[in-house]
Order: C-alpha cells, then structure tokens, then sequence
C-alpha cells in the first residue's frame, strides 16, 4: 500500500502538487488523469522517490520511503518513449532485472519464457529491439517492468506513441497483465477514454491538485465538481449558465425553464452540464428538456456523427448515432433526460448528485 | 489550388541497392480533386508518410510521375511547389511573437504590410489566440506552438495545397477536439485542397470527404466515412476502422443462407461467390450490428464487459472466434445469451475482399 499524506512540491515559485492526499492498493490499477502539466509526471517522480516533494509523508507499507533512494526500492517504470537495451537481444532485455537480482539460470529462463507469452514476444526473443514494431519495443519495455515483480510499477502515458490500433489492444490487455502481480499500479493518461478502458481507480488531476478519486466509472458517473467533470469527458462537456430566481430555474438570459427533479436551490448562479451522447434527436418522454441551436459544423465518422451547434452563446457538441447531416447554420433541437444533467453551484460543487444517482 | 494526380507512382527506399524491388509504396495511380478534404490513413509502416512526402516534394519517387493540375511537377522542389505544410511537433520561430510567425510565410511571398496585418488578424482569430498575438513563441507551451504551426500552414491563400502530417497527435484531448472542428470549417469555408495524414480513425473520417486507407505500401480502399464503415472492401479496413474494429468469422454457404459453425444465417437476399472457389468464406459484421439475446441466436461465452461510459463493449466467444458487441448505456446482458446478427449489415468476403454486402 502507498499512503501520500499532504504532499506539495513547489519550485521557483510555482505549484507543481498541491497537497496531495492518496492511498493506493496493492493489486489495483490507479489512473492519473489529467491535462498536460496537470502533475502527473511531477507526482510519478515522486511516489518514485526521484524528486523530493517539500512537505507531507509518503510510506509503503507503512513504512516512510522519503529519502529512500529509487534504486534501493523495487519500482518498475515504463514511459512514454520506449527504452529497451539497444545491444541486448529482446530475451536479455527481458532477463536483464532478473540478472541484476543474481537469480539463477533456470528461474531466469522460466520467468522470461512465462512474460514473453504473456506479451506475446515469444518469437522474437533472439532479435535486437530495433527490429520491432514500436508495438511490440513498447510491449518488451512492460515485460521489463512486468518480470521484475516490482512492488510499485509505475507507468507513465505507456500507450501515447502507440498507433491508434495498437493502443486499443493494449488498453484491453494491460488490466489483465498486471491484475495478479499485487504491486501497486499507477498509470499516467490525458485521454479519458483510456481511463475508462481500464477500469481500476481514477484521480483527475488539475493544476497540481486531485480534484477527486475514486471507482474510475464512479468518477464519471458522478463528478463532485465541474472539473472533474470536464476533465471526465471526451468531447468536451457541454455547459450553460443557468439562474435560479422566482421563476425557478432558468437558462441565463432567457425564460426558457429547466425542470429538474430535485430543486431545494438557494437563488443566484448556477451550472448546467451535459455530456454530448445525452443529446438526442428524438424526445423520449414529456419531461425531457430541449435545447434549440445553430449550427456551426458536423462531423460524421461513419457510425456516430458530432453536431457542432450554439446554443445561448456556447459552443455546444452532440454526439448522436448513425449519419446525421445537418448544414452550418441549419437550426437543431435536442432533447435531454433529466437524469442526464449536472448541475453546478456557483462554487463549482455538484447539487444534483442524487438524482444522477438514481439513474444507475 | 489545385488538383493532384499521381501517375504510376511508387518508391522504394534501397532503390538501385542490390537486387529485388522492396517497395514502401506499391505501384499505384490516384487524383485529387481541387478543394477536397481527403485523409491519409493506416497503421505505421503503411506508406502514408512516404505518398505524402512524395506530393510534397521531399521525397522523389523512384518510379512515376507527380502532376499538379496537369503541371508535371515532379522534379520541382518543395519550395518550387507552393504548398504549406503542417508537422507533428511544432515548428515555430521561438525568438519572435506569435504574431510575427504567422506573418513570415506572407512576408516571404513579399506581400503589403496592410494585407499580411489583416490576413495574421484572421488567422489569430481561427485559432483563438488574439490575445497571445505579442508574446514571444519561446514562452509558450507545446499546444500553443502547435496552434502556431498550423497558423502557418493556413496563413497563405494562394497555395496549390495544404498538407498534415498527424498535426494533432501530441495535442491534449480537448484541444485536439477544438483545432479537429475548426479545421472542418476552415475547410468548408475556404476549400484548400487538403491532405491529412494519420494513424487515428477518427481525425480521418471526422475530418476527411474521402478517406484513403493504406495498408502494406498499397491503397485497400477510398471511400467517404459511410462506404468505409458499412461496406468495407477488405477485412483489413474493417477491423481498422471502428472501436472495437469489425467481428470476422469463418463462415460457409448453403443456398441463400450463411453458416456459421453449423449455425444458420439467413440474409433473405441472394449472394454471389464463384462456385469453383467457396473456400475462404468469411462474414463481417459490426459490434454495433450485433445483439444479444436470451435464449436465441448463437449461443456465446462472454469473456468481458468494458463499460466505457457511453456504451458498453461485450466480449465474448464462440468456437475460440472473438466476436465483439456494443451495447447502449444503460443495456444489460442478458442470461443465457445468443448472438443476433443484422442481416441487413452483414457482409461477406472471400479470401478477404468483400463479394456480398447488405
């Protein structure tokens, strides 16, 4: 178990963490997501030990690993650029942690022949790694960090250099690698829907802080806040401001009224967020909420198509199934269950919660 | 602009060196129509880069002929060619102010002050970066630069075309989807020819008319998003395209109906296979195609269930055949499941090339 307590790291000035709270399992795949220079790289280096952080404690299993230098701690790490032993064929790549941990000849062979299966470089264990694919030279780097059984394994955007294709497959494969090696697993992604692949736990990270953690479905299901919700959402969600006054809820600028189930709100600003496949073209109930816009472009990528619209002054995106056509500047409207909205106060934080809920 | 045609073109890298062709790019011929949005895409290694480096001007082909609206072009150089192109990691002035960067290609072509002024306002406008207009490139982070690059890609009119080589790989998600949808409309409002070279589906089918798909050096298929997900000419593009890509399974005919491992298919339409061969039978069809059902259709194991927020993907398998579906948000799995396939989406392909769709 890692346990971060109120870790900050600054430098010149600048917030790279700002108390950081986390504890990560043994056994269970922990996601960082966030934008670039949200800190993820920066609190990687430190779980790892490479970069001091200047206040709060950090321990494994207990035990307080601050200063503990990396090389004296059994932690595997794969980036994003893939770093094998240019002179080393793929299989003294792989046995290369086993040497240096003196272990025999015949647990070496075993243990490689068993990760080489498991990635599937079995075939390719007399060749030099710059033979390979970038595929399968970043499969042999995870086979380093897999056969080590290190107790921290730390994996940071393994996949982004990776063809599209590939990253798919290796998406699916990962949890399923590392599910019975009982480290503790973190991975580093600004994708969304490679968290979601995934599974495991999800931080969202923005600005050098954890904005929430947790369940990573749970995460999107439920943002606690509207950071975390468009830090979750790939497109990017959809917001309007709306004002809660005598007429209840009302879209900002308009007397267009949002029925939402549960509505104990005190008056003043508010947030409206709804993700783009909660779009729809077809009403399907009466109390479904419906949005008029233009349209400013719409993209179709053979079985879904992305309608850019504006809608009270946002640029709005919905994402429908099938090819939907709509010509820039052609009026649209779009229907949306209830259940489907997250609403934000004016401090950001989710009201709505228990509605969203009850949908699941 | 202009349109692109490519007469007999290939290329191989070791041509001249010892014996044996190994061609990146495979003999072929291909036109582009003036103020076309196409994509270039396929898995690396495929020849995307080399075809476009080729109508660029930074490769010359080792066989054939490059023509720019008739002009035979290909000895000329890149500079020679008046294109613009965009890279994958930026390439930006870092000395001068975001303004200035995007002002040098029109300077360069000796344009009035006045008329680079008003067209840099526009572009800033584009891109959304008036108010970073003075500040110096150096300061900037990768996105920023990156905006930049395809600024000056895009500042000039009176290009013959504009070329992508995967600009927007290293750009964080929600930007990529910003800059994606506002070269879309560039593009619908001023009508470059455009060449987009990328390995992600759906940069290509999002942005392109016509996507070209490239596998091996060669050209499988070239169709508008539509023709290459329902009807895809080669299991190869099949399973490329879409996420999870399209099931495959051996399959054999008996009549109008298709057999799957002893399960009965009926298409209710008549197919064509040359009766000589019915060997190499396979069927195709999509996840998203794909139901499931209590106590009918094919019967499955489900291996795993994916649920990634707005649908579900279901694994499964049947006789050690992978068979993928796609669930709504919200859907369950029910028991005892069976396979149902759309007839109408079912395609068939022999020794991989399509021979019957729906």
């Amino acid at each position: 178990m890692l346990e971060l307590d109120k870790v900050s790291l600054s430098l010149d000035g600048e917030v790279f963490l700002n108390d950081i709270n986390l504890t990560l399992k043994r056994g269970e795949l922990n996601i960082l997501l966030g934008p670039t220079l949200a800190g993820k790289t920066t609190l990687m280096r430190v779980m790892a030990g490479l970069d001091k952080p200047d206040r709060g404690s950090i321990r494994f299993d207990g035990e307080s690993v601050l200063g503990v230098p990396v090389q004296e701690r059994n932690i595997a790490m794969v980036y994003q650029q893939f770093i094998n032993y240019p002179t080393l064929s793929v299989y003294e790549n792989i046995a290369s942690p086993l040497k240096v941990a003196g272990l025999d000849k015949v647990k070496i062979d075993s243990r490689v022949d068993q990760v080489a299966g498991l990635l599937r470089l079995e075939e390719f264990l007399d060749r030099k790694p710059n033979t390979l694919s970038g595929g399968q030279q970043q499969r042999l780097a995870l086979a380093r960090a897999l056969v080590k059984e290190a107790e921290l394994v730390i994996l940071d955007e393994p996949l982004a250099n990776l063809d599209y294709k590939l990253r798919e497959e290796l998406r699916s494969e990962l949890p399923k690698l590392f599910a019975e090696s009982g480290a503790v697993l973190v991975y580093a992604t600004t994708e969304p829907s490679e968290a979601l692949v995934l599974g495991g736990n999800t931080a969202c990270m923005q600005q050098g802080r954890i904005e929430q953690f947790g369940p990573t479905l749970d995460l999107y299901r439920h943002p606690e806040a509207l950071q975390s919700a468009r830090t979750f959402s790939d497109p990017p969600l959809n917001t309007v401001t709306l004002n809660k006054g005598k007429e209840g809820l009302t879209i900002s600028g308009t007397s267009q009224v949002i029925n939402l189930p549960q509505q104990q709100l005190i008056a003043g600003k508010y947030t409206m967020g709804v993700r783009p496949h909660h779009l729809s073209l077809e009403k399907c109930s009466g109390i479904d909420i419906e949005v008029n816009g233009v349209v400013t472009v719409t993209e179709m990528s053979g079985s879904e198509s992305f309608i850019h619209f504006n809608f009270n002054g946002n640029d709005w995106v919905a994402l429908v199934h099938g090819i939907q056509n709509y010509y820039s500047g052609e009026l649209v409207s779009f229907y949306i269950q209830p259940s489907n909205i997250f609403l934000f106060d004016a401090l950001d934080r989710v009201r709505n919660h228990n509605s969203v809920e009850a949908t699941k | 602009m202009a349109s692109i045609k490519l007469h007999e073109i290939a290329h191989c890298y070791n041509a001249g060196k010892g014996t044996g062709v190994d061609y990146a790019l495979k003999p072929l011929n291909q036109s582009w129509d003036n103020g076309g949005a196409y994509a270039l895409l396929g898995p690396s290694g495929c020849g995307k880069t080399t075809l476009l480096n080729i109508i660029s001007g930074l490769l010359r082909p080792s066989e054939g002929r490059v023509l720019f609206d008739e002009k035979d072009i290909t000895d000329l150089t890149t500079e020679q060619r008046n294109i613009a192109q965009v890279f994958q990691f930026p390439v930006v002035y870092d000395t001068l102010s975001v303004a200035k960067n995007l002002a040098f290609p029109l300077q360069n072509r000796g344009l009035a002050n006045d008329v680079i002024e008003r067209r840099v306002a526009e572009v800033l406008q584009m891109l959304g970066m008036q108010a970073k207009a003075n500040l110096k490139a150096r300061g900037l982070n990768a996105d920023d630069k990156q905006k930049i690059s395809l600024g000056r890609g895009l500042v000039r009119t009176d290009v013959e075309a504009i070329l992508f080589d995967e600009p927007l790989t290293v750009i964080d998600p929600h930007l990529k989807w910003q800059l994606r949808t506002e070269l879309k409309k560039i593009h619908q409002q001023f009508q470059h020819t455009m060449i987009y070279v990328t390995h992600d589906q759906t940069e290509a089918l999002t942005f392109a008319d016509k996507v070209i798909v490239m596998y091996e050096g060669a050209i499988v298929q070239i169709g508008t998003p539509e023709e290459l997900f329902e009807q895809p000419k080669h299991t190869f593009v099949g399973k490329f395209i879409g996420s999870p890509g399209m099931n495959v399974l051996p399959c054999e005919l008996q009549g109008s109906d298709i057999v799957v491992n002893g399960n009965k298919i009926a298409l209710g339409r008549p197919v064509s296979v040359s009766r000589e061969d019915s060997k190499g039978l396979e069927l195709g069809i999509r996840p998203e195609y794909v139901k499931l059902s209590a106590d009918s259709g094919i019967p499955v194991d489900i291996t795993g269930v994916e649920d990634v927020g707005k649908h579900i993907v279901v694994r499964s398998k049947f006789h050690n055949i992978d068979v993928n579906i796609i669930l709504r948000e919200g859907e369950d799995i029910p028991g005892n499941p069976g396979l149902i396939f759309e007839p109408s989406k079912i395609n068939l392909y022999q020794h991989s090339y399509l021979v019957g769709t729906g």
